[in-house]
């Protein structure tokens, strides 16, 4: 019945673009309009869908929280709230057809007779009420072919509506993010002391099943996994920051035109291949040629899941990032300091080594920080190459955890809501997201305040 | 230091630092590659077996139990077998998907007899065998054991195990078994949920893109605005499959595991991307072309629509086009959202439960199973090819269409 309504609406969308159009038509043949024939249509066509879409929406969302509160009621004696939506969904499922489970409870039948019936009178008020009001607009609309009439205006003024509306969404997501972390986040912190998570040492986010189980509160001390991250991350930057710094300089540099232009695109597939693959070649190769090499020199207690392979795949990955981020900036540096300092003798190293690299640093601290945050945030490449145990380490060879491993591995599989155990991933979250965005704030201040030195 | 060839010396020491640093960048890209294509290779070809049937004309073909009549065949050529070990290590070597092979053969020759050697599914420990995955020790070869080996190579020896094109990795979905396993589900998943996140993106992105480069005045709002995506392209991608998590199934409760909430997770992490590529498009439009169609009467949004748009869309699109691809390789978002399901089924539409591409390589790749490791690799080199054709196509873009000013 709704898609019959719909397709009513559209269709009279249709009719009232076309029955506008060829009005304004034939008054445009004898008078100069103020808008052309087709927004004389277009205008129609939006008074007849707007608001009746508009209303639509909220009347499917209106009736979802009636039917969820007075669905509720015929549970009320279960006291778990995750049961009750269960037994909400499953009267739902039931009436609709997608299920036939009977589930055995006294509420169930009087739930799906007062879902039945509640369905159907919704549909057909639905039905009554939209399709009054749509009409209603559509007859108004009929009314405005008018030579003076400013069609034209009204549709542009819907248009920059839509266009600020979609800037506008941005902030949304941003506040989406922060408001679906931080919530969890502070409910976490119900449970668990913030100290004791920001400065405690000792990680192990299982929660026993029974209460009496030995060892069975989890204890959320996040020391240890920031530590992981930070190691694997520094590992990743030991890698990255030399291969992709001395490549900027080669090709800013010294390499000829015709291996610039090819040899910089093949460096940055490297950023352009899904970090999945990078977490496979990180098992099936890295990790047998670490193990051999350690073998072979003899030196037996590393890890299979140590922090060395999951860094320096990493470091691998973000090679482009510092690479094109640093040779920008050495390409922003003014031509003349670099000709001046290499007519007063100095070598071409020497005036990179001395010039170029000092008038750049600001531009090259900023894409380390950035390729550092890449590098924190990071996800697959850590899931699949480092371990889930936590230790509070810096030794290279160790396994280590990371805060993304953590929150996959937190809220991947099978999951109770509401336990310190699930919430504690949104706070790890949270706190990449804040690391994250500051570091990100701090590189992007750094470029482009080096930008605007030489511009 | 001052001596004129030691400078030297050092100059060409530091030139070949750059050098090495780019040769060392560029194999990393060369070894990876090579990697992925050597071990994947190998599973576009898959071992089968070959067994001779002789069902006779009269016999009613509905009535046949399809597993019992191909088990009774394929015994029927070691007359020698006495013992069920024996028995079971040869019916072992066959595949479980091979029963729905010999219903396919019942069912293409309704009402004629089949005679003959078919060719069947092998299974994936003698595929591993047969592929030299597992080295041959003695008369073992990985989980083959000697009663096992004893009728390979009796099979071997009468040329009847072979390797044929591998028709289940593209056409079928995940199984349990790795010889039946392929990516088609995860492929249509892919598919449906990129598709949304286009839909729902691009127009997204233009929009806003429009509105902060020809229609806000410079103020502390749009200040505001444009910081804010500069810094959601810089999010890690989990965190926005945890906004997925926290508000398209929490909150809205959109069914786990579907596409749409997949492509809505992912059409939110590239909004940023394409936005800043759409700006930097219609900047690169010359303001005189808009100048003239204002001096023409045209009104700003005419114009926009008319003029600005038209010529910034090669940009656009190439911007779109790199966000997308992006797009397909991410995986953390939807582990969040639960698109991690053993999913046998192919999906159907955007709302059945699915796995995506990246994904599915993720879960093969965690598989303790050594048959799937050839597979994941090429899964990786499909999932691949999808990324080298949008490249291309937007580096075509960029080079046909795109004007100089």
């Amino acid at each position: 019945m709704t898609e019959f309504l719909l397709i009513l609406i559209i269709a009279l969308a249709v009719y009232g673009f076309v029955l506008n159009k060829s009005k304004a038509n034939a008054l445009s043949e004898v008078n100069i309009m103020h808008s052309q024939p087709h927004y004389h249509g277009l205008y129609s066509a939006f008074m007849t869908l707007v608001p009746a879409i508009i209303l639509l929406i909220s009347w499917s969302f209106i009736v979802n929280i009636i039917t969820n509160i007075t669905l509720k009621e015929f549970f009320s004696d279960v006291t778990d709230s995750g049961l009750v939506r269960f037994y909400t969904d499953g009267v739902i499922a039931y009436v609709e057809g997608s299920s036939d489970r009977i589930i055995d409870h006294v509420g169930f039948l009087p739930a799906v007779e007062h879902y039945q019936s509640l369905q159907y009178n919704n549909k057909i008020l639905q039905f009554i009420v939209v399709l009054t009001l749509t009409l209603m607009f559509f007859r108004y609309s009929l009314k405005f072919v008018e030579v003076q009439f400013k069609a034209r205006d009204y549709i542009e003024k819907v248009v920059v509506f839509v266009m600020r509306a979609s800037a506008i969404f941005a902030i949304f997501v941003t506040i989406g993010i922060v408001m679906s972390l931080l919530f969890e986040t502070l409910r976490f912190f119900d449970s668990v002391n913030v100290f004791d998570f920001l400065f405690g040492l000792h990680w192990s986010p299982q929660m026993a099943i029974r209460a009496d189980q030995v060892g069975s509160s989890g204890s959320f001390g996040a020391v240890p996994v920031f530590t992981g991250t930070l190691l694997i991350a520094f590992i990743a930057m030991a890698v990255a920051a030399p291969i992709g710094m001395f490549s900027a300089i080669y090709l800013s540099q010294y390499a000829s035109d015709k291996v610039r232009n090819y040899a910089k695109p093949i460096i940055e597939i490297l950023a352009g291949i899904p970090t999945v693959v990078y977490g496979f070649f990180a098992v099936i190769t890295v990790a047998p040629f670490f193990r051999d090499m350690g073998a072979f020199l003899s030196f037996t207690n590393m890890s299979s899941e140590s922090a060395l392979i999951a860094g320096s795949v990493l470091g691998i990955m973000i090679i482009p990032f510092v690479a094109s981020l640093t040779d920008d900036a050495l390409t922003a540096v003014p031509r003349s300091l670099k000709e001046g300092s290499l007519a007063m003798g100095a070598t071409l190293s020497e005036t990179t080594k001395q010039v170029i690299i000092p008038a750049s640093f600001h531009g090259i601290v900023g894409s380390f920080l950035l390729a550092f945050s890449r590098a924190i945030g990071e996800t697959m490449i850590v899931v699949m190459a480092a371990g889930f145990a936590a230790n509070l380490t810096f030794n290279p060879f160790d396994s280590v955890s990371t805060v993304t491993v953590q929150i996959v591995g937190l809220l991947t599989g099978d999951q109770e809501f509401d336990s310190p155990k699930t919430l504690s991933a949104f706070a790890l979250a949270f706190v990449l997201f804040f690391i994250t965005l500051v570091l990100n704030v701090i590189s992007l201040t750094i470029v482009k305040r080096y930008r605007e030195q030489y511009e | 230091m001052n001596s004129v060839s030691l400078r030297n010396k050092k100059e060409k020491r530091f030139q070949m630092y750059g050098m090495t640093a780019v040769i060392v960048a560029i194999s990393f890209l060369g070894i990876l590659l090579f990697n992925i294509f050597s071990t994947g290779i190998s599973a576009f070809k898959q071992t089968y077996v070959a067994v001779n049937l002789n069902i006779p004309l009269d016999i009613n073909k509905s009535e046949i139990n399809p597993r019992a009549e191909l088990n009774k065949s394929f015994l029927k050529m070691f007359p020698e077998i006495q013992s069920r070990t024996e028995r079971r290590a040869a019916l072992s070597l066959l595949s479980k998907g091979a029963r729905y092979e010999f219903e396919e053969l019942l069912d293409e020759n309704e009402g004629k007899s089949i005679e003959g050697y078919h060719w069947f599914l092998a299974s994936a420990d003698l595929d591993m065998y047969i592929k030299g995955t597992v080295k041959r020790q003695g008369d073992t070869a990985g989980r083959i054991d000697e009663n096992q080996m004893k009728f390979v190579d009796q099979l071997e020896s009468k040329n009847l195990i072979e390797l044929q094109s591998n028709k289940y990795l593209l056409s079928s979905a995940d199984s349990r078994e790795p010889e039946m396993a392929g990516i088609r589900g995860a492929i249509i998943g892919s598919l449906y949920s990129i598709l949304i996140a286009f839909l729902v993106s691009f127009p997204l992105a233009v929009m806003a893109a429009v509105y902060l480069e020809k229609i806000a005045s410079k103020n502390r709002f749009s200040d505001l605005i444009e910081t804010n995506i500069n810094n959601l392209a810089a999010v890690p991608s989990i965190v926005f499959g945890l906004l997925g998590l926290a508000i398209f199934l929490n909150f809205f409760e959109l069914p786990r595991s579907a596409p749409l909430v997949g492509g809505l997770t992912l059409a939110l992490m590239t909004l940023p991307t394409i936005v800043i590529a759409a700006r930097a498009a219609i900047k690169s439009v010359p303001p005189s072309i808009e100048e003239a169609a204002i001096g023409m009467g045209a009104s700003k949004v005419q114009t926009i629509f008319g003029f600005t748009l038209p010529l910034a869309m090669p940009g656009i699109l190439t911007g779109t086009i790199i966000g997308i691809a992006q797009a397909i390789g991410e995986t953390a978002p939807l582990l969040m959202i639960g698109m991690v399901a053993f999913v046998v089924d192919v999906p159907g539409g955007p709302m059945d439960a699915s796995t995506a591409l990246p994904v599915q390589i993720y879960l093969w790749a965690d598989s303790p199973e050594r048959a799937f490791t050839e597979r994941t690799s090429a899964a990786i080199m499909v999932l691949l090819t999808f990324l080298i054709l949008l490249n291309l196509t937007a580096i075509y873009l960029r080079k046909k269409l795109e004007k100089k000013w």
